[in-house]
């Protein structure tokens, strides 16, 4: 009860709220052309920008996350490598917004810490190799420091669930490594994989704070959405619910591609 | 000529613990040998050794005259159970047992009909295509049974692997393990800290103590002739009496104030101390009646424990300290608190020399010590 209470308050009611604000006019009564100019620039290339940078920092943070997190935690890795990874992954999966964008501005910004180091000791200007912090690379660079730690907190008990009798097993029947995590360990370890990845995604797809810190100007639809929640030329909260509602349906699409995935990679274990 | 061997294996783990102390095994081919003991004696580690899991410090293993001490898992042919959860989740039980044979890239055509004789072979035709969380633990333990089976191994390794089982079906896998194993003449090694299981199925048995193997032989003799006190200790249940002999020509010892003859401690020196093992079921229980016969001790029965046919006693007295297996119909006879005179016998019982190294036979948990 409590739960549905919490839900009901925090989850399912604001969610009403943009959902009806969204077919709603400035004035009153409601409207479709709130949603019809999703559909047209600059908001349909704020939303492709979005799914672009989600995708991309997901499929990196999730394939470059499962190698780091598998490497921290199988046999014969030190135990104390473990609980360092485990315990950094913890902090930098929740170091987000206005500080992480600061502290990448100050280390990769035009004049900051690594960039005038390599600049000067190293004789590498980034910039000139056409790098920017405030280009999309630079914002997804800045995500990947949360995302990386994010899949390795979410995928370390799968692989923890990787039993050494199926490897032994496997070497046993003469399999090599790759084919053990050919036939075995990767389709065990997919229905996570899966999960963890679509998490990933909707972690990147709802981030605000990091971007804007960054560049607010850049081509995300959450950045949108905050300017025209709170900008002063641009204010349209209408519009912005009918973009949080562009939102929805994004992340139901993304659903819909996940949930057959997902249920293709589990059908062992029904 | 031996077709497994292992010789002088040693493996010292971090921190010291030497898990194994210089085994020797030679088992022919087609042989079916029992490794057993208690936690922590190294048989688990020793089959490890045997699998290419794990590398001996010194030593070899040899299997039809080449030495494989070196040689990585998956080159040495060898097919293994495990205690459990060992089949792979996202493969039906077919597939599993197709394994072996996909990685050594035979036909499809022979591959189905091996996976089917298999699988058949363990009792488990119709279920080929359940997964493994479908499937009971016995059935699990078959087909990983049947998949182990599917290479033709030159030795299949057996860790443990009823240890998971409930009684029931532990004697019935058992049985069956050993008819398939005489059906198809394969050379096994089977780990076990189940002293009755690996009596039942073995040619032989090794009973393992602080990774040295302390007897080899076939189990009948394991039985009867226990070489170690240790052994004694670990195979059935012994009644251990200290004595001194006092006359070696006659076979007569003193223990606790009362002598005894008995005809193993013949040809021993005056006065040394020794451990006469006799079997629970060769002592013979009487209610005393005032008289002593010879190679008696007088105690009072002060436990009975229900063992189905047969009952079993603890009698304790001065010098005695017995238990003794009697009829479950005798037993009734023969309640708590009662004073009775417990015959041993003179020809059944075992003499060896009392050794000042103690032993301990520790509680066997779930997993196996390595």
């Amino acid at each position: 009860m409590p739960f549905f209470a919490y839900t009901l308050l925090f989850l399912f009611l604001p969610a009403a709220s943009v959902l009806i604000g969204a077919f709603q006019k400035d004035t009153s009564g409601y409207t479709l052309d709130n949603v019809r100019a999703l559909f047209h620039h600059p908001y349909i290339d704020a939303y492709w920008g979005s799914v672009k940078l989600s995708l991309v920092t997901a499929a990196l943070g999730g394939v470059v996350g499962l190698f780091i997190a598998y490497a921290a935690l199988r046999e014969g890795t030190p135990k104390w490598i473990r609980g360092a990874l485990t315990t950094f992954s913890g902090v930098a999966a929740n170091f987000g917004g206005i500080p992480l964008a600061f502290a990448f501005i100050a280390t990769l910004g035009p004049l900051g810490v690594l960039t005038v180091f390599l600049k000067n000791q190293l004789h590498l200007d980034i910039a000139a190799h056409g790098f920017s912090l405030f280009s999309m690379t630079g914002i997804g660079l800045a995500y990947l420091y949360f995302q990386l730690p994010l899949m390795i907190l979410v995928i370390a008990p799968a692989i923890d669930g990787v039993r050494k009798e199926w490897r032994e097993a496997s070497a046993n029947l003469g399999a090599s490594q790759l084919q053990f995590w050919r036939y075995v360990g990767v389709p065990v370890l997919m229905p996570s994989i899966l999960g963890a990845i679509i998490l990933l995604f909707g972690n990147a797809f709802a981030a605000y704070a990091t971007a804007y810190g960054i560049n607010s100007g850049a081509n995300l639809i959450t950045i949108f959405i905050g300017s025209y929640y709170s900008g002063n030329v641009l204010n349209n909260p209408h519009l912005a619910q009918a973009m949080a509602f562009g939102m929805f349906i994004v992340l139901g699409l993304m659903m819909l591609i996940y949930i057959p995935l997902q249920r293709r990679a589990a059908r062992w274990a029904k | 000529m031996a077709y497994l061997e292992l010789q002088n294996l040693q493996r010292e783990f971090a921190g010291g613990v030497r898990a194994l102390d210089g085994i020797e095994v030679q088992l022919g081919q087609g042989e079916f040998l029992s490794l057993l003991g208690p936690s922590g004696c190294g048989k688990t580690t020793a089959l490890r050794l045997v699998a290419g899991f794990d590398r001996p410090d010194e030593g070899r293993i040899v299997i039809d005259g080449k030495d494989i001490t070196n040689v990585a898992p998956s080159k040495r042919d060898m097919g293994m159970v495990f205690q459990a959860y060992s089949l792979f989740p996202n493969m039906t039980a077919a597939q599993n047992v197709e394994f072996g044979l996909k990685i050594r890239r035979k036909g499809k055509g022979e591959r189905s009909g091996r996976v089917g004789e298999l699988l058949e072979l363990v009792g488990l035709g119709h279920a080929g295509d359940r997964y493994p969380h479908q499937l009971s633990g016995g059935m699990q333990q078959r087909v990983a049974l049947a998949r182990a089976l599917a290479i033709e191994p030159r030795v299949l390794l057996l860790d443990e692997p009823l240890s998971a089982l409930d009684a029931k079906v532990r004697v019935q896998l058992r049985e069956e393990i050993r008819r398939i194993q005489l059906e198809l003449g394969i050379t096994t090694l089977y780990v076990t800290h189940d002293q009755e299981e690996a009596l039942a199925i073995s040619d032989h048995v090794a009973v393992m103590y602080r990774g040295r193997i302390e007897q080899i032989g076939p189990p009948a003799e394991m039985y009867s002739r226990p070489a170690t006190p240790f052994v004694a200790e670990f195979i059935g249940t012994m009644n251990r009496l200290e004595a001194t002999v006092s006359d070696p020509t006659s076979g007569t010892v003193e223990h606790g104030g009362v002598t005894l003859t008995v005809d193993a401690a013949r040809g021993r020196t005056k006065g040394d101390r020794i451990l006469v093992l006799i079997r629970p079921e060769t002592v013979e229980l009487a209610p005393e009646n005032g008289s002593n016969p010879a190679n008696t001790l007088s105690g009072e029965v002060i436990a009975q424990t229900f063992l189905g046919p047969v009952t079993r006693l603890k009698v304790v007295g001065p010098g005695a300290d017995l238990i003794a297996d009697v009829s479950t119909a005798k037993a009734a006879t023969l309640p708590i608190g009662m004073k009775v005179t417990a015959a041993l016998p003179v020809t059944d019982a075992r003499v060896l020399e009392l050794s000042d190294e103690g032993f301990e036979i520790a509680e066997e948990p779930g997993q196996a010590g390595r």
